[in-house]
């Protein structure tokens, strides 16, 4: 067990460091911040000079090779566009896109299990049917037309939540939280809901077909054929082997809940890290933008080993040695 | 035979199944009769969708819809229980009927332990506490042959062989104490040298607690071992019925004897294997009459006309107009 945790965390590192490569090597397409940090009147020789400071005359890998190293420091560098530490940037940032990944990412499971159970036990039913088709919209319309749809509904005509920021938070040491007051929490409902209604949609949809492929299997009809009760049966047997497949697809949707907030945090102004990098980008701000995307997959490097982990505790099958596995 | 038939355990009339499709309302099981007494086991045999699976499925309430019971009666121990409804159905199957299926590598819930499955099977029938119900478990498990019963019945599915899982199965079947066990093929899926052994051990357990058994199997080997009686079906309906000894040596059903003269098991001596020309008529496709005898070397102009023979043709042993007279079976 422990060395099958060593040899996934040596595999990470290993996708960090080429996943941090590629996105290096494309910030150069982005533009050239020294155009943007100096203007269009600027002097060749301030632009020469500048560009030695900020170490952008040095060829790509040896760029590379120093932010890796300054990064491991915990030194990110300073950004570009705000003139600050983007660690401090990003320590700042965090709480809002963590919080709001927190409350989407619940959302989505809870209702995505529920109404995936539901739909896969009343599978010939009204209302499972009802729900399925409707769950196609939530598949099918992109992310920020869903939001200004809410915003346009909640906010514009009914006026009974804010279409846009954090409301009010309350300071928990370096933490900032919305989770303490009223306007903080009626601020996160119209964003969790956008966030999470697709993968809500995903993995009720994930559950209820391996939920029926359980259904089918030989067990489920032993377990029948026992005069199991129904919810044993169901909750019991079928459900937990339907999970097996269903972690691993939820430990990757957590992961984009937190990476591509981009969207949702646009639409509705929310100061987290996702609007921090759009403007980056904007700017092309660098240190910003190459923090963030390594703190992304730093993420989905931590949950995949996450959910590789939760296998171990759900799945005996997996817990057996190799050498015994031929039994 | 010594077994009390006045008194079965099962016993169907005329049991009729039927399942609506597009193309019609077929009869996977069309007017099927038997018994089985206490301890005795009934071997039913017959090629792939004669029925005998859906038969089996109907007595212990696990037929798929479409497929309904459309008509007969089953009476277990005396009692109508096809007109249950489906709580006091699922009541009775582990406590009154068992039932074991053909694949042991996966009939057992792969992510729980062979002793929970075994413990929530005792709760869920008998009224017995989290150490009681796990002693009944490891007894159970001890009975069926496996080794240290006590430090396996902690152990995955995984981690048993073929021939170990089957047994495990037969405990979770045995474990509420049934009066009726139906096994599907309980032998199909595993290795030659552990089919006896299995079928060994399921006939030595029902005997000792005369617990009646319905065999499936389209293997007339494991019927010639375990069985009593031997029902043969063909195309949903039953074409003979009898004591094994008698029906293997004289059949009477002239697909009984052509099925029989197609095995090499009972037809160990003859000469060669004979096969039956043609195939099985499909459910959609029923000829009127006997469906039979389109295959049938004996037919004649009445098989082809009217109703289907049933057993009552030839005194409760033969669905057949012209049954085999031994004495004239073709040399």
């Amino acid at each position: 067990m422990l060395a099958y945790i060593l040899r996934r965390a040596a595999q990470s590192v290993l996708v960090l460091l080429v996943v941090g490569l590629i996105a290096f090597s494309m910030f150069r397409f982005i533009g050239d911040p020294i155009d943007n940090m100096l203007g269009q009147e600027a002097q060749q020789e301030d632009i020469d000079r500048l560009r030695t400071e900020l170490g952008l005359d040095a060829p790509l890998l040896v760029q590379y090779v120093r932010f890796l190293s300054s990064a491991v420091q915990g030194d990110f560098g300073v950004s570009y566009g705000q003139g600050r530490p983007v660690a401090d940037i990003l320590a700042e940032r965090a709480p809002a896109t963590l919080e709001l990944a927190l409350v989407s990412g619940t959302l989505a499971i809870s209702f995505g299990i529920v109404f995936g159970v539901f739909t896969a036990i009343r599978r010939n039913g009204f209302a499972a049917q009802a729900i399925m088709s409707l769950s196609l919209i939530g598949v099918s319309l992109p992310t920020f037309l869903i939001g200004i749809l809410l915003i346009y509904v909640f906010s514009v005509e009914l006026g009974w939540l804010p279409s846009f920021g954090r409301g009010e938070t309350v300071e928990l040491g370096w933490w900032t939280t919305g989770f303490a007051t009223r306007s903080g929490l009626l601020a996160l409902i119209l964003p969790s809901i956008t966030l999470g209604l697709y993968q809500m949609t995903l993995i009720m949809r994930l559950v209820r077909s391996e939920m029926l492929e359980v259904l089918r299997q030989d067990y489920i009809r032993f377990a029948r054929a026992r005069g199991l009760r129904t919810r044993t049966v169901y909750f019991r047997h079928a459900l937990v082997n339907t999970l097996v497949p269903v972690t691993t697809v939820i430990g990757l949707q957590l992961g984009s809940i937190i990476a591509f907030g981009i969207v949702t945090e646009t639409v509705f102004q929310w100061p987290g890290l996702g609007l921090l990098f759009v403007n980056a980008i904007q700017f092309v701000d660098i240190p910003v933008m190459a923090a963030y995307l390594m703190l992304i997959s730093v993420m989905f490097v931590l949950i995949n080993l996450f959910v590789d982990v939760l296998y171990f505790f759900i799945d005996p099958r997996l817990r057996v040695d190799r050498s015994e596995a031929s039994a | 035979m010594g077994h009390d038939l006045a008194n079965p355990v099962l016993s169907l009339r005329d049991l009729t199944v039927e399942i609506k499709t597009r193309r019609g309302l077929l009869k996977p099981v069309d007017g099927v009769s038997f018994d089985i007494a206490p301890g005795e086991i009934l071997g039913i045999v017959g090629e792939s969708g004669a029925g005998k699976s859906m038969t089996g499925n109907a007595v212990i309430g696990l037929l798929d819809p479409p497929a309904r019971i459309a008509g007969g009666e089953v009476r277990l121990a005396g009692q109508r229980i096809d007109t249950l409804s489906s709580e006091e159905m699922r009541r009775l199957r582990g406590k009154q009927i068992g039932m074991i299926f053909q694949d042991p590598l996966t009939s057992l819930n792969p992510l729980l332990r062979i002793g929970d499955q075994l413990t929530e099977t005792i709760r869920t029938h008998l009224d017995l506490g989290a150490n009681a119900a796990r002693e009944r478990a490891i007894a159970a498990l001890d009975e069926v042959g496996i080794p240290a019963a006590e430090e396996r019945i902690n152990s995955y599915p995984h981690e048993f062989s073929g021939g170990m899982r089957q047994r495990a199965v037969i405990a979770l079947t045995l474990c509420a104490e049934p009066s009726l066990v139906i096994a599907d093929e309980p032998t199909t899926a595993l290795d030659v040298s552990v089919q006896a052994q299995i079928i060994a051990l399921l006939k030595r357990l029902c005997r000792q607690r005369g617990v009646a058994v319905m065999l499936i199997t389209h293997d007339i080997g494991v019927i010639a071992e375990a069985a009593d009686r031997i029902a043969v079906m063909y195309a949903g309906r039953m074409a003979e019925i009898g004591d094994v000894a008698e029906v293997l040596r004289r059949p009477r059903h002239p697909y009984a004897d052509g099925l029989l003269s197609s095995t090499p098991a009972a037809s160990a001596g003859q000469a060669r294997l004979r096969q039956i020309p043609g195939a099985m008529p499909r459910l959609t496709a029923l000829p009127e009459g006997c469906a039979f005898a389109a295959r049938c070397e004996r037919a004649q102009d009445r098989c082809r006309q009217g109703a289907a023979p049933r057993l009552e043709a030839d005194n409760g042993r033969t669905a057949c107009w012209f049954p085999i007279q031994h004495g004239e079976v073709e040399a």
